[in-house]
């Protein structure tokens, strides 16, 4: 399958390809994987806070059967594989955007295929916060609000801003994978054109910008999640 | 004056009920600081977390002032846990705040205005030493310094009771002087009723003036520091006061020689070289055995194992000249 890749002929039609639709799928590909992320974490997030802290030893203990449920729902939008989340998503992408094909409409799937992981992450996190700092804002007098607002989180952002640094990852490879139903992005230039007209070269261009893309987004995030922790020490 | 009546606290774990306290009592006056000392595992903890209600006691009450703490709603609970702060073995400082900023912490909480708990937080770093570090993080500054820190924090809302729960027990030996120190001029210099669980006996006759021992959720022992120190009575305050045991005999027994338990209850101890004297006087040459005394303010406390060659005369004499001393009661050890 490699063995005709790299003739002068594909490496030509591969540079009209990448002039003409490299810079839009890049920013597609940006674009979505961002929103879809951001809304992602503001769904994401309050769950994770409510899963820890409505745990019976949490700062605000939930009934038991609310905090199963909760559970049961994030566990099973996770099992769900991304690519058959996204045929059960057309209707709802219908409801919000008014269509099911298009960039705009796979913020839709990639969403709810990224909340209940941010949920995790978010809980993850928190849960690393010490426990006897919670204390120490309870016996001051500190409401569960206070605590969540002023101790758990702000004690947690380094650890949030990496978590969020691997779910942001994880959206632009989904993203990549929504090119198959309509998704726009790099995702969709790899697929049409490995897949479909068996332009390799095209697509193995198109996947290293994803790659690219990747290495940007963690080492920012893993930079910033460094500065941002005063734990460490000599800064 | 904090209160406690009857407490008990019962953990339900997985290996069935434990009862971290049973049935403690105690009163705690203004001003005082009281040590509430124990082994680990004999409830300490527990206790004092009962008194600000992080732990909800299965039975009893705690009054302070005449408050019922249980009684309390959550919000009042709240308002009411600014009167009675807390600072820890670990120190539990916010790491992404400054020093500073963990200082406001407890005056953010209450909803003061921000300029007036900065104005106020640097009052606070001030009294504990530390206002170089206002912008530092806890992690930059040494164990010590943390706990100053947190002790300041705990001083912010101008509570009327402190609890210390371990608080030197993370430092060491110097640390754990100063910050004592601290405790004590804090209590000396603000009027609050201070707190101290440990489980080292150096610290209670170091600072408080009351204290209590806990062995196995019970108090066993309670009264004032000189007291317990002078004749412990149960087997935990014993251990806790001569950890290095109390009646063992460090040198082996002669043949033909008889023992005398000498028990120091506050005696002069700077005047008397007591066997020096009576081996001079008597020209009995006691034979020290076992020794466990402490000095605390000036007076010898504890006690002490001769071992007195010769007959039954000897030892008569060795009786009768030791216990015409003031404060020093000697009886024979048969066994």
């Amino acid at each position: 399958m490699y063995d005709k890749v790299f003739t002068a002929e594909a490496w030509q039609q591969a540079w009209d390809v990448v002039q003409s639709e490299f810079l839009m799928g890049l920013w597609e590909t940006f674009y979505v994987t961002v929103v879809a992320t951001f809304f992602a974490v503001l769904l994401g997030l309050p769950l994770g806070i409510l899963l820890v802290c409505g745990d019976k030893d949490g700062v605000f203990p939930l009934p038991k059967p609310v905090l199963s449920a909760l559970n049961v729902i994030i566990n099973l939008l996770r099992s769900v594989p991304f690519l058959i989340l996204m045929i059960m998503a057309f209707p709802l992408a219908r409801l919000i955007v008014g269509t099911t094909i298009g960039t705009v409409a796979s913020i839709v799937p990639l969403v709810i295929a990224a909340f209940p992981f941010v949920a995790r992450l978010v809980e993850s996190s928190l849960r690393e916060v010490n426990p006897n700092i919670i204390e120490a804002a309870q016996s001051m007098g500190a409401s569960p609000f206070q605590i969540i607002m002023k101790v758990m989180l702000p004690e947690s952002v380094p650890s949030l801003i990496s978590n969020i640094t691997i779910a942001l990852t994880t959206v632009l490879g989904y993203s990549a994978m929504s090119g198959i139903i309509g998704g726009g992005g790099l995702g969709k230039i790899a697929i049409n054109y490995g897949y479909y007209r068996y332009k390799y070269l095209i697509m193995l261009l198109a996947v290293v910008l994803l790659v690219i893309l990747v290495q940007i987004f963690q080492s920012i995030g893993t930079r910033l999640a460094t500065k941002l922790d005063k734990r460490l020490k000599n800064r | 004056m904090i209160e406690i009546r009857n407490l008990t606290k019962t953990f339900n774990t997985s290996d069935g009920a434990v009862e971290a306290l049973k049935n403690v009592s105690l009163t705690i006056h203004d001003g005082d600081i009281y040590g509430i000392i124990g082994m680990s595992g004999a409830g300490k903890s527990t206790l004092v977390r009962c008194i600000n209600m992080l732990e909800r006691p299965t039975e009893g009450q705690v009054f302070i002032d005449g408050t019922d703490m249980g009684a309390l709603s959550q919000k009042d609970l709240r308002k009411m846990r600014r009167d009675i702060t807390m600072i820890f073995q670990g120190f539990n400082l916010l790491m992404q705040r400054t020093c500073l900023k963990n200082v406001c912490f407890p005056l953010e909480l209450a909803g003061m205005k921000k300029a007036d708990a900065k104005k106020r937080a640097m009052e606070l770093l001030e009294i504990v030493g530390l206002p170089d570090k206002a912008n530092a993080y806890p992690a930059q500054l040494s164990g010590g310094q943390q706990q100053r820190i947190a002790i300041a924090r705990a001083l912010a809302t101008e509570p009327k009771v402190l609890l210390c729960d371990e608080a030197t027990s993370a430092l060491d030996p110097k640390t754990t002087h100063s910050i004592l120190d601290l405790i004590k001029d804090i209590n000396r210099k603000m009027g609050i009723t201070v707190i101290v669980i440990t489980h080292q006996m150096s610290v209670v006759e170091e600072i408080c003036n009351q204290v209590a021992i806990l062995d196995g959720g019970v108090v066993v022992e309670k009264g004032n520091v000189t007291d317990i120190f002078a004749a412990p009575k149960s087997d935990a305050a014993k251990r806790l006061v001569f950890p290095e045991g109390f009646d063992a005999p460090v040198v082996e027994s002669f043949d033909n020689e008889r023992r005398i338990r000498v028990v120091f209850n506050g005696a002069d101890a700077a005047g008397t070289p007591l066997i020096a004297r009576m081996a001079v006087e008597k020209g009995i040459c006691a034979n020290i055995k076992a020794a466990s005394t402490k000095t605390i303010g000036g007076k010898a406390y504890g006690n002490m194992l001769l071992g007195i060659p010769g007959d039954r005369e000897v030892l008569d004499q060795a009786m009768r000249y030791l216990t015409a001393v003031e404060d020093v009661v000697a009886e024979e050890v048969n066994d």
